[in-house]
């Protein structure tokens, strides 16, 4: 496999396992930061590009970057996102607005660039990197949670839309996951999270990365408008 | 304006999946060329390619046939 990917917020966490995973599959990766970037994710293969997903002129510059270095993005995975977590009643409108124009307007934004090449290529692939919390709701995430639950939205109308011109668009709900946002939580808050989850642990971000793969792999060219829950049993899709 | 038409023409043939043969200045998108929604912003953006011009969703509503998406193109150009 030779694809050209593109995931955004790569540099660390699930996204920096996803970007790992696509090389490892013999793709040509890029992959947008926002600030820091990876020193040891370097190579002809990989490509690292600061961006700034709310900024459509910065998305562009990255897409154009990718088209000049690799070729035409065949696969898309959203991940870039941020939380700023607080109680419905203590939360900001700047809370809300950051949190859904990172997680959801960029998510919109990013997939429309791409639909132009992939719609004329007949061919593309699309993954957004929703959450559990989408479905499951989240004391403290009111903005976080509806932020993920619409990218279920945008992935299933992206099916309808793009589906005949060969474009699978697919959502991964992963549960607590062994990343940043889960250490800022500290021990208590994500014991509390865990202690939710049957499998008994956070999830490792190459274990989320399997799912991405998957879904913009070959083999499934028939799954489109799916929400794949990677939460160890946690919600089970609920 | 000969030239323009057979430009349009190729979008038309390479967007729209259609014969060549079909494509003249009567035939109705929808009906005659079997297009759908998408098909018609996938040619839209194909002319904005090929002609260089910029097309508003409202200027392209009322588009039925390939006369007048010629006559839109054209009316652009001349701007």
């Amino acid at each position: 496999m030779s694809r050209v990917v593109l995931v955004t917020g790569g540099n660390r966490g699930i996204g920096r396992a996803c970007v790992e995973a696509f090389l490892k599959n013999g793709d040509r990766v890029a992959f947008t930061y926002r600030s820091n970037p990876p020193s040891d994710l370097e190579g002809e293969n990989v490509l690292a590009l600061q961006a700034d997903v709310n900024d459509p002129q910065s998305v562009e510059n990255a897409f154009a970057k990718v088209e000049e270095q690799f070729g035409n993005v065949e696969v898309l995975v959203a991940n870039a996102g941020i939380n700023k977590d607080t109680l419905l009643m203590r939360m900001s409108e700047d809370e809300w607005d950051d949190v859904l124009d990172t997680n959801l307007k960029a998510a919109w934004r990013v997939a429309k660039r791409a639909s132009r090449n992939m719609t004329k290529a007949r061919s593309g692939r699309m993954v957004f990197m929703s959450s559990v919390v989408g479905y499951f709701g989240s004391p403290g995430q009111t903005n976080y949670a509806s932020s993920k639950a619409g990218l279920i939205g945008l992935a299933r109308s992206i099916t309808r839309e793009l589906g005949p011109r060969g474009i699978t668009a697919n959502v991964v709900a992963p549960g607590p996951v062994a990343t940043d946002m889960l250490t800022a939580l500290g021990d208590q808050g994500a014991a509390r999270l865990t202690d939710l989850v049957p499998i008994g642990r956070a999830a490792s971000p190459e274990e989320v990365a399997a799912a991405v793969t998957f879904l913009a792999s070959p083999e499934a060219s028939y799954i489109s408008g799916v929400v794949l829950p990677v939460d160890g049993g946690m919600a089970m899709g609920h | 304006m000969a030239d323009n038409f057979d430009k349009m023409k190729e979008v038309i043939v390479s967007t729209l999946k259609v014969d060549a043969d079909k494509v003249t200045p009567e035939a109705r998108f929808k009906e005659d060329l079997d297009a759908d929604s998408l098909d018609l912003v996938e040619f839209v953006m194909g002319l904005e390619e090929t002609f260089d011009i910029t097309v508003e969703d409202e200027e392209s509503a009322g588009v039925q046939t390939v006369q007048q998406a010629l006559d839109l193109v054209e009316s652009k150009q001349n701007a």
